[in-house]
């Protein structure tokens, strides 16, 4: 079986690189300031982004901007599209202000909105929201970015489940930092080899980490 | 690809340290939840913890010195009984930890002087801990997918071995009940006062409940044990519907199920282990897809009651329990339950009953729109 990547997002140090096309942000900007920017950037009108937590507009957006012209959801019928995704940090960074809003006795006030971000998956669930995508889920937490478990569980989605297609990628927001790479994998049936994509291999995911 | 079993396991509850404690609980209709005050606060919760000294006592008596948090002692007491029935080791290169968690070390973010380091908050370290008590040879593989974390661990498990990654692989799923989990379900309104009423007219909500659970995943006949079952197939869905409310027509749940049987279709499963939370839309939600698979006439149970809502733990713990009844073609009463509260047409085991039992359905469903379905066959 011979799978491709049709289209990345790389996000890191506040710049946007889209399938090798970089928009560069002032370094200093919070990841805040980068995302409300980067959402303007790609044109969307989602009121629902607006209440998202970090992790969650890091990992929308890197996806709309990979999937954005790339034809990837017309090649494929929702229910057979994954979601795959890996982080370090799982939600910590949202667990840290649920947890800031219970560790006073007097200002005791934990929220629904902020409790429900506290789970890293959730993330999988706006995009497929978002686009009503239906099929696997993984959320997986590793040391670091790992080409060969991502390669790994890609290839097993595409093999030993129903899916034609993966949403794959590394989306880890902790202590305000922000890295993520999301990419488009598709098996390469006849009329998927004619477009011509890069075959999914440990070397060119490392090199669109870099 | 070559077949895969479920083998030996473990459960780690209020209501054990072994699989079998924990079963014969059961049928003697015992609950491991309790009304309790908890946290800050003067509330009182129904809830499912293990006590403190219990966990010292097993602690001290297999020589785990301090240096581990309360979930990393669990966990390693667990992976240990399934390793001494087993006999196998991590150290073997053939051999995989993957561990299913929801909130992993999250009561470190409480201290100020935690225990150990706050870097164990991040999940691979905390798995890297467990690993390295046991000498791992490779790095423990962690799956944090909200409540299906734990099939969803026995699902990917089993692809892991019929692709040849691996021989053997212990799956382990654990949670603890917490200030953090506890505060945030009751933020939002979710927590039942009352011991939770799985698929019940009256039900109002979930108990919280804390467990550890491991069992071994091979494809090598000669580690299975008198309660293995082949792993027939698994698969996961999304409702792509909302965030934290479960879908009003059970597609992705169905979804899961259909694509489960997508190379079974004559199958009918004997029983369905069935996620059933006790919250008013879960169930609804769960009784529908049930009834939209053709699955109207199957005993389903819920092990809520018991053991509460074990979050990562809970597909792990369930698919053990459910496996063990299925060897002992026993159907569990699904505590809580006494008058049909869901639309679906479903039959909820009311009774223990003995019956014949060669299939399990097991289900599960959780926050982030995700469901999962996993079917087992007896030898």
């Amino acid at each position: 079986m011979e799978i491709v990547i049709s289209s990345y997002c790389r996000i890191k140090n506040n710049a946007l690189i889209v399938n090798g096309k970089s928009i560069q942000l002032a370094k200093q900007d919070s990841a805040a300031f980068f995302l409300a920017e980067t959402y303007k950037i790609l044109g969307l009108n989602y009121p629902k982004f607006h209440k998202m937590d970090g992790l969650c507009k890091l990992g929308l957006l890197a996806t709309e901007a990979a999937l954005q012209n790339s034809g990837f959801l017309e090649r494929h019928t929702l229910d057979k599209i994954g979601i795959l995704m890996a982080n370090k940090a799982s939600s910590l960074e949202t667990d840290r202000v649920h947890q800031q809003s219970i560790s006073d006795k007097e200002k005791y006030l934990p929220s629904p909105s902020v409790f429900v971000y506290t789970l890293p998956n959730i993330v999988i669930g706006e995009i497929a929201i978002k686009h009503k995508i239906t099929g696997e889920n993984a959320f997986f937490v590793e040391p670091s970015f790992n080409t060969n478990l991502m390669l790994q569980q890609n290839n097993l989605m595409l093999k030993q489940s129903e899916v034609s297609a993966v949403i794959s990628g590394w989306v880890d927001f902790d202590n305000g930092h922000m890295d993520a790479l999301i990419y488009l994998t598709e098996i390469a049936d006849d009329s998927i080899k004619k477009l011509n994509f890069k075959p999914l291999n440990e070397e060119l995911l490392k090199q669109l980490y870099q | 690809m070559p077949e895969v079993f479920t083998s030996y396991n473990n459960i780690i509850s209020p209501l054990g340290f072994t699989t079998k404690d924990n079963y014969s609980a059961l049928l003697n209709n015992q609950s491991g939840i309790q009304n309790k005050s908890f946290g800050k606060l003067n509330d009182l919760f129904c809830l499912a913890t293990i006590q403190e000294e219990k966990i010292k006592e097993y602690a001290v008596k297999a020589g785990i010195e301090s240096g581990f948090t309360k979930l990393e002692s669990l966990s390693i007491l667990s992976i240990q009984d399934v390793l001494n029935q087993s006999g196998i080791s991590l150290k073997e290169k053939n051999t995989l930890l993957i561990y299913s968690t929801t909130k992993g070390n999250v009561d470190l973010l409480e201290y100020n002087k935690p225990p150990v380091s706050k870097e164990r908050a991040y999940l691979s370290k905390m798995t890297e801990a467990i690993g390295n008590y046991f000498g791992a040879t490779n790095i423990p593989l962690v799956i944090s997918n909200a409540c299906i974390s734990g099939l969803l661990a026995i699902i990917i498990a089993k692809r892991m071995i019929a692709e040849g990654l691996y021989e053997n692989i212990i799956v382990c799923g654990g949670d603890l009940v917490t200030e953090f989990t506890v505060s945030g379900f009751k933020s939002f309104n979710a927590l039942s006062t009352n011991l939770c009423k799985p698929f019940d007219a009256r039900r109002d909500g979930i108990n919280l409940g804390e467990a550890v659970s491991t069992i071994l995943i091979t494809k090598n006949k000669s580690l299975l044990s008198e309660s293995s079952t082949h792993i027939l197939n698994g698969a996961s869905a999304n409702d792509a519907n909302h965030i934290s409310g479960p879908s009003r027509n059970g597609d992705g749940l169905l979804q899961a199920i259909e694509n489960t049987f997508s190379k079974h279709k004559h199958i009918l499963p004997d029983t369905i282990n069935a996620h059933g939370t006790a919250t008013p839309y879960n169930d609804e939600m769960e009784s529908i897809a049930f009834e939209r698979a053709g699955l109207t006439r199957v005993p389903v149970n819920s092990l809520k009651g018991y053991y509460g809502h074990t979050l990562g733990a809970a597909g792990v713990l369930e698919t053990v329990i459910a496996l063990e009844a299925a060897h002992h073609n026993q159907l569990i009463k699904s505590a809580g339950f006494s008058e049909h509260g869901v639309s679906g047409k479903i039959s909820v085991i009311n009774e223990h009953k003995k019956t014949t039992i060669n299939t399990v359905l097991k289900t599960a469903s959780g926050f982030g729109g995700c469901n999962a379905a996993a079917l087992f066959a007896k030898l």
